[in-house]
């Protein structure tokens, strides 16, 4: 993740969007896969809002316009470097979302599974850490409860990922 | 320079950016954040816990050690909550 390191080079064709709008899960495998016989394993991630037991009403996620497209890019980007990806793609949602909704979504696609499922997970765990957006959550009974505190588990996460 | 503010950062300094002019002597981040808690009650409350606080120079994280250098924009937020 440093920025003087040179642009890695990598084939996978990688996209990442930031957006209020909801998105279609199958459509963006499909992306992965289309006019394509190299691809054995595509791997998808989905984060939801949860009502924590019926505690919440909504959450609103807060972002930072332009770092939050060109952080999750960086970390994309290391993820293709590190493993042999044929397409990549991430998008996180902005703005109010309820329970139930989607809010985040990584797909990676491989030839074999080991890299799929593994470009996933350590794209969520630096986009936890590193991608500037924070969820507020609002209340059932319609007040807002505040910030949601970041975890220690989440750098935790984040750590297993440095290469000794 | 710009200064951008998010989440509860954003709220208690109560403004999400502004123009500023940097003052003699402040060259890091962290000599930025000490002068702006020394603004007014907003800031103070803002930056009471100056380690908790994220920072960003145009657009990339640093440490608090940073220098500002010629930065156009330097962005202070909480620890992110995404995903």
């Amino acid at each position: 993740m440093d920025k003087t390191a040179p642009k890695p080079d990598y084939d996978a064709a990688v996209s990442v969007r930031v957006q209020a709008d909801d998105f279609d899960i199958t459509r963006e495998i499909a992306t992965l896969s289309e006019g394509r016989r190299d691809v054995g394993a595509i791997v998808t991630f989905t984060g939801l809002c949860r009502d924590e037991d019926g505690r919440l009403s909504a959450l609103e996620l807060e972002h930072y316009p332009g770092m939050a497209e060109a952080e999750i890019g960086r970390i994309a980007e290391e993820a293709a470097a590190r493993w042999p990806l044929t397409g990549l793609t991430v998008i996180h949602r902005f703005g109010r979302i309820a329970p139930g909704a989607n809010i985040v979504l990584v797909v990676a696609a491989s030839r074999h599974r080991r890299a799929a499922f593994e470009a996933a997970d350590f794209l969520m765990d630096f986009l936890k850490t590193r991608a500037p957006f924070w969820k507020k959550e609002h209340l059932a009974e319609g007040a807002e409860s505040g910030w949601v505190e970041a975890k220690a588990a989440d750098d935790s996460d984040a750590a297993r990922w440095v290469k000794n | 320079m710009k200064i951008r503010y998010f989440a509860w950062v954003r709220e208690r300094v109560g403004l999400e950016e502004e123009e500023i002019e940097l003052p003699a002597g402040v060259a890091s981040v962290s000599e930025l954040m000490a002068w702006l808690a020394a603004r007014d009650e907003g800031y103070a409350a803002a930056f009471a816990e100056p380690e908790v606080i994220r920072v960003a120079l145009d657009q990339f994280h640093v440490e608090h050690e940073a220098p500002l250098g010629g930065a156009s924009e330097v962005a202070f937020f909480p620890p992110m909550t995404g995903g």
